[in-house]
């Protein structure tokens, strides 16, 4: 082995990469602490705020801790008691998400689960076309599917009711829960199926059976990311059931509430957001694995 | 068609190979079975197919229907598919006072919202890219303002940069000398002298693009990282060893490898952020020059019951973005092809 001696190329390139390494080396923690910080302050904010007396918020807004015998649990207990006690009804609000929310979920699952095992396993006449119309339907943006389905159930009287916001919400969530499930059943071998089926196993059965069961970390998943975007979402709650306070959301009473803020304080408004946002935060992280897979897997070829 | 699953941080459960196609080769399925197999398959998609269909696909093809009628909220019971159809909206919409702002603001929003959120989305993937401690950590705390609930966070935003009391204008005032607080919500444009030059500064409208940004950045980090860890390292490993630096090794390896990433990221991205409603109006309500389509279709819609107009205005927003997507895919769909 002979090696060539290039000396001053070598240098310059050996420097170059030094400084490189050590330029990035540092700003990578740089950035990563800005964005640490980007990402988390607001969230904090919310939860200083929310425990933080009025006045006190007033008076020295520049404050960024609160001293432990500051703590304040009042803002809670006026968002979440019922109007009639003298707070906000934002434990009525989240009983309306909930169960908006728990209803699309077993409704998007009860219809994806054996619209994905279709489009991934079986053959028949108009799959591919299937598969297009639910990826344009994802892409399809809401706002102009609002007038249509706000002058619809007006017209048949069912704006306002939480089975016409279930419905929207469902069509919304059906097609990104058709895709990411059927990119897991296209994860399991067939050959297990095959395998039932020659032991004289029913269609339906291999797929309760054996497909099902199998799929039940997807299926967890995918019910958790339709829970969080029935939870958050905002444009049709506003437009369907803004005019019935019994009947609000715990976004759209949030949103309700700060447009005229002048009446509710702003710490019991944060109280309301970190409400709104603790459910979130918690399946989020509870989640956060199983739900990152499922929303990238097939995304690596780019 | 078939897909493996790679786990963030290459380890946990190990990624099941696909069985090759997912349906059965035809000469093996005899022509009775097959037919069953079709009427399962139709029986097991059909929910879906009929809800997409009723909520989704009718009422668009009705909304365009609407588009080309006097129909307003009062007179609704009234009117019927076969009213008159007449282009009086269309006309309306075009010289209504301001069509031109919006539109040109909804663009502006909507590209730099777009490139400054992939941008941002693609240094935080690079800068998470080597393994430390806590990473997996540090990566889900990176996708919290894309999981919060819009209103929780707008509300945050608002507070945070409200001229009265909020934490940003306080110590702009303490620490950099602010004169004077700033309504980075209400304040529509800005005289900021620079050598002698006044230049206006639309004030507001930058803010919600940095609030785009930062609740946004999230699903390009999402993706990218998805993808960077599919490159294989041997490349760079290769490079490296051949003296190509950090940013040389980034520059001919790991680019090229995310730019079809990145332009489908680009689309989505686009069509998503030119049609959001949510988080202009929960910021500013559209107003301080903030103003962009979907803002004005709800106003027409709730404000004035006019349903002739929001059709027809949201029918303009779908011709705007779909000429525009094709023109891009038209230009750049080429070229992606030679990346990958």
């Amino acid at each position: 082995m002979t090696t060539v001696q290039r000396p001053s190329a070598s240098r310059t390139l050996f420097s170059r990469d030094r400084f490189e390494n050590r330029f990035f080396g540092i700003a990578r923690w740089v950035v990563i602490g800005l964005l640490l910080i980007a990402t988390i302050f607001p969230f904090y904010y919310m939860g200083l705020l929310s425990v933080r007396g009025l006045g006190d918020v007033l008076n020295n807004p520049g404050a960024l801790w609160v001293a432990i015998g500051d703590l304040s649990f009042e803002a809670y207990s006026r968002a979440l008691l019922p109007v009639v006690d003298g707070g906000e009804g934002f434990l009525g609000f989240m009983r309306n998400s909930a169960v908006l929310a728990l209803g699309t979920v077993a409704l998007t699952l009860a219809v994806s689960i054996p619209g994905s095992y279709a489009i991934s396993r079986l053959r028949f006449f108009g799959r591919r076309q299937i598969s297009a119309l639910f990826l344009a339907v994802y892409l399809f943006p809401s706002i102009l599917l609002a007038v249509p389905l706000f002058v619809f159930f007006t017209r048949v009287g069912l704006r306002g009711s939480l089975i016409a916001v279930l419905l929207v919400y469902v069509s919304q969530t059906v097609a990104v829960s058709i895709y990411m499930l059927r990119n897991y059943f296209e994860t399991i071998p067939v050959s297990l199926e095959e395998a039932a089926a020659l032991d004289g196993a029913s269609r339906l059965g291999i797929m309760r059976r054996i497909s099902l069961p199998l799929a039940m970390p997807a299926i967890v998943a995918n019910g958790l990311f339709v829970f969080m975007v029935a939870w958050n979402e905002f444009l049709f709650a506003l437009l369907f059931l803004v005019d019935d306070r019994d009947r609000w959301t715990v976004s759209l009473g949030l949103s309700q509430l700060t447009g005229n803020s002048i009446e509710v304080p702003t710490t019991v408004l944060m109280a309301a957001s970190v409400i709104t946002t603790i459910p979130i935060v918690i399946i989020f992280f509870a989640s956060e694995r199983l739900l990152t897979e499922g929303l990238t897997s097939g995304a690596e070829k780019g | 068609m078939t897909s493996t699953i790679t786990p963030p941080d290459g380890t946990g459960t190990s990624p099941v190979p696909s069985g090759g196609p997912p349906t059965r080769t035809r000469r093996t399925k005899p022509g009775a079975l097959r037919r069953a197999e079709a009427r399962t398959g139709m029986g097991l998609i059909a929910p879906t197919v009929i809800i997409v269909i009723a909520v989704v696909v009718l009422p668009i093809l009705w909304s365009i229907s609407l588009a080309f009628q006097r129909v307003k909220l009062i007179n609704l019971r009234s009117s019927s598919i076969f009213g008159n159809y007449v282009l009086d909206n269309f006309e309306r919409v075009i010289s209504s006072p301001g069509f031109v702002d919006t539109l040109v603001t909804t663009l502006v929003y909507s590209i730099f919202g777009t490139a400054a959120s992939i941008a941002v989305g693609l240094i935080a993937t690079l800068a998470l890219r080597r393994k430390f401690r806590g990473r997996g950590f540090v990566r889900s705390v990176m996708l919290l303002p894309y999981v919060a609930p819009v209103v929780a966070v707008t509300f945050v935003w608002q507070t945070m940069l409200s001229p009265q009391f909020g934490f940003v204008n306080f110590w702009g005032q303490q620490l950099l000398g602010w004169s004077e607080p700033i309504a980075f919500l209400s304040d529509k444009s800005s005289d900021v002298s620079l050598f002698g030059l006044t230049i206006p500064i639309p004030t507001a409208l930058i803010t919600v693009i940095a609030f785009e940004a930062w609740r946004q950045f999230p699903f390009a980090f999402l993706f990218l990282t998805a993808r960077l860890q599919a490159i294989p390292g041997s490349l760079e490993e290769a490079a490296r060893v051949d003296g190509a630096t950090l940013t040389q090794r980034f520059r001919y390896i790991v680019w090229p490898q995310l730019l079809p990433t990145i332009a489908v990221l680009s689309v989505l991205r686009f069509i998503w952020t030119f049609t959001s409603f949510d988080d202009i109006y929960l910021l500013t309500g559209g107003g301080a020059g903030t103003e962009v389509i979907s803002v004005r279709v709800y106003q027409f819609l709730t404000g004035r019951g006019d349903i002739g107009l929001a059709s027809a205005q949201a029918l303009v927003i779908a011709i705007v973005l779909a000429i525009l997507v094709g023109v891009y895919l038209k230009f750049f769909g080429k070229r992606e092809e030679d990346y990958s």
